[in-house]
């Protein structure tokens, strides 16, 4: 048995894992220039190609359930119950009736990823509490999606900033299943999750309940560059 | 008739224990893949979605992944494959180069080049993907920089790994006898004299 000649094959293994550790070290800068470019080509990719390049840009995905019933926006509704004074269910032309509100911001999610200048608009969510009437003693807002799992918690004070929106237009046309609609949450200060998609019910409640994600480990404030050990920017 | 040339004709290329490594290592790295391609790929995960359930399968399988190969080092007949694997002769320079690599000119030992650096970019990848992987999952207390830093390597690394085990099973799609190889150890003599001309005639000598 011949045990001479070169040890290519650990040469090999040894230089793939000092070219990982140098990835490691700076894929931080590397991955940030490539997000940058991709994420606005992401975006207005109609060949979805964008999609196949690894930690591409645009929106991802993410779905905690299996296949999600779709709803369109005839038969959407929207019930809005708990400590309010007019518990009621809106339609798409209901939402369509109160104030609107449009946002351009980033949506940053806790995995890395960041879609750059997103415009939202629908109903601010602050807007909708009005609409409805909170009650004395009610401290937090909880969301349930149509999906049948997924479920995420506001306390009152951040519900009623400006920009939380019970979004009902992304990315100048309606919001589209895959992304969460025909209407979902979008919390601009927040990581994506808080963001919830196929937005069904939301409920005022005297004490936050922690949501899918959170009880899975995330943190319940879920700030921007504040939380989750991250230190992205802030998203507008 | 000696143990290697167990049938007429035929040669005896993988023990037991050679295929058992090669089998679950292609069962973990396809589950590896093929809840990748689910967690990064858009149409896929619209169709599948129950991400924290795939994230469990893909964690699970990626941290299993180096197990068959280790098992495998308490087989002999393994532990010479890997050695064989690793150093390059003259020949496998000479088989990268040529156009008639598989006329059987060549006196190719038991791995061609191509066998050999496919076998070294599997074992970097698993490492690489290992180490990369347990930062993302088990990270939190790292510094963010690394975790960004390791999701990166580990994205663009997988896309590598994808076209590489794409090309393999190609190779393999195309070479009857080295698939029966694999599933049955056993190879034809004429084929071993052909792909492997320096094996073959080892075995002979040796038999």
């Amino acid at each position: 048995m011949r045990t001479d000649g070169a040890p290519v094959g650990r040469r090999v293994v040894l230089g793939m894992v000092g070219l990982g550790a140098i990835g490691v070290v700076t894929g931080r800068w590397l991955s940030a220039g490539e997000q940058r470019a991709l994420g606005y080509i992401g975006n207005r990719d109609p060949t979805g190609l964008t999609q196949l390049v690894p930690a591409g840009g645009g929106f991802r995905y993410y779905s905690v359930t299996g296949p999600v019933p779709k709803r369109t926006a005839a038969d959407y509704q929207l019930t809005v119950s708990g400590m309010i004074d007019r518990p009621v269910t809106l339609s798409m032309a209901g939402l369509a009736q109160l104030p609107q509100t449009a946002i351009t911001a980033d949506f940053q999610c806790v995995t890395g990823w960041r879609v750059p200048d997103v415009h939202w608009a629908g109903v601010a969510l602050p807007d909708l509490l009005e609409h409805v009437g909170v009650r004395p003693g009610a401290s937090a807002v909880r969301f349930g999606s149509f999906d049948g799992q997924y479920t995420e918690s506001l306390t009152l004070d951040q519900a009623r900033r400006r920009d939380v929106l019970v979004a009902t237009r992304m990315l100048g046309g309606p919001v589209s299943n895959d992304h969460g609609g025909p209407v979902r949450l979008y919390v601009a200060p927040m990581y994506g999750y808080k963001s919830i998609k196929w937005l069904d019910r939301i409920e005022l409640t005297d004490q936050v309940t922690p949501g899918y994600w959170e009880q899975l480990g995330y943190d319940v404030d879920a700030w921007v560059g504040r939380s989750n050990g991250r230190d992205d920017e802030p998203t507008h | 008739m000696s143990r290697r040339t167990s049938r007429a004709g035929t040669l005896e290329r993988f023990t037991q224990a050679e295929r058992w490594v090669h089998r679950g290592t292609a069962v973990l790295l396809g589950a590896c893949l093929a809840t990748a391609a689910i967690l990064y790929f858009g149409p896929l995960a619209v169709l599948v979605g129950r991400r924290a359930l795939v994230v469990r399968v893909h964690v699970l399988a990626g941290l299993g992944l180096p197990v068959p190969a280790l098992a495998g080092w308490l087989s002999a007949a393994f532990r010479a494959d890997v050695r064989e694997l690793n150093r390059f002769h003259p020949v496998d320079g000479e088989w990268l180069r040529s156009r008639d690599r598989r006329s059987g000119r060549l006196k190719v030992g038991k791995f061609n080049a191509g066998q050999k650096l496919n076998a070294a970019f599997t074992v970097g990848a698993i490492i690489v993907m290992l180490g990369t992987g347990v930062i993302m999952q088990y990270g939190q207390h790292w510094p963010l920089y690394l975790r960004t830093g390791a999701t990166f390597v580990h994205d663009w690394l997988s896309a590598a790994v994808g076209v590489v085990v794409l090309g393999h099973l190609y190779f393999a799609y195309h070479d009857r006898e080295a698939r029966r190889g694999m599933r049955t150890g056993q190879v034809p003599a004429s084929w071993a004299q052909r792909e492997h001309r320096g094996w073959a005639e080892a075995v002979r000598r040796e038999g």
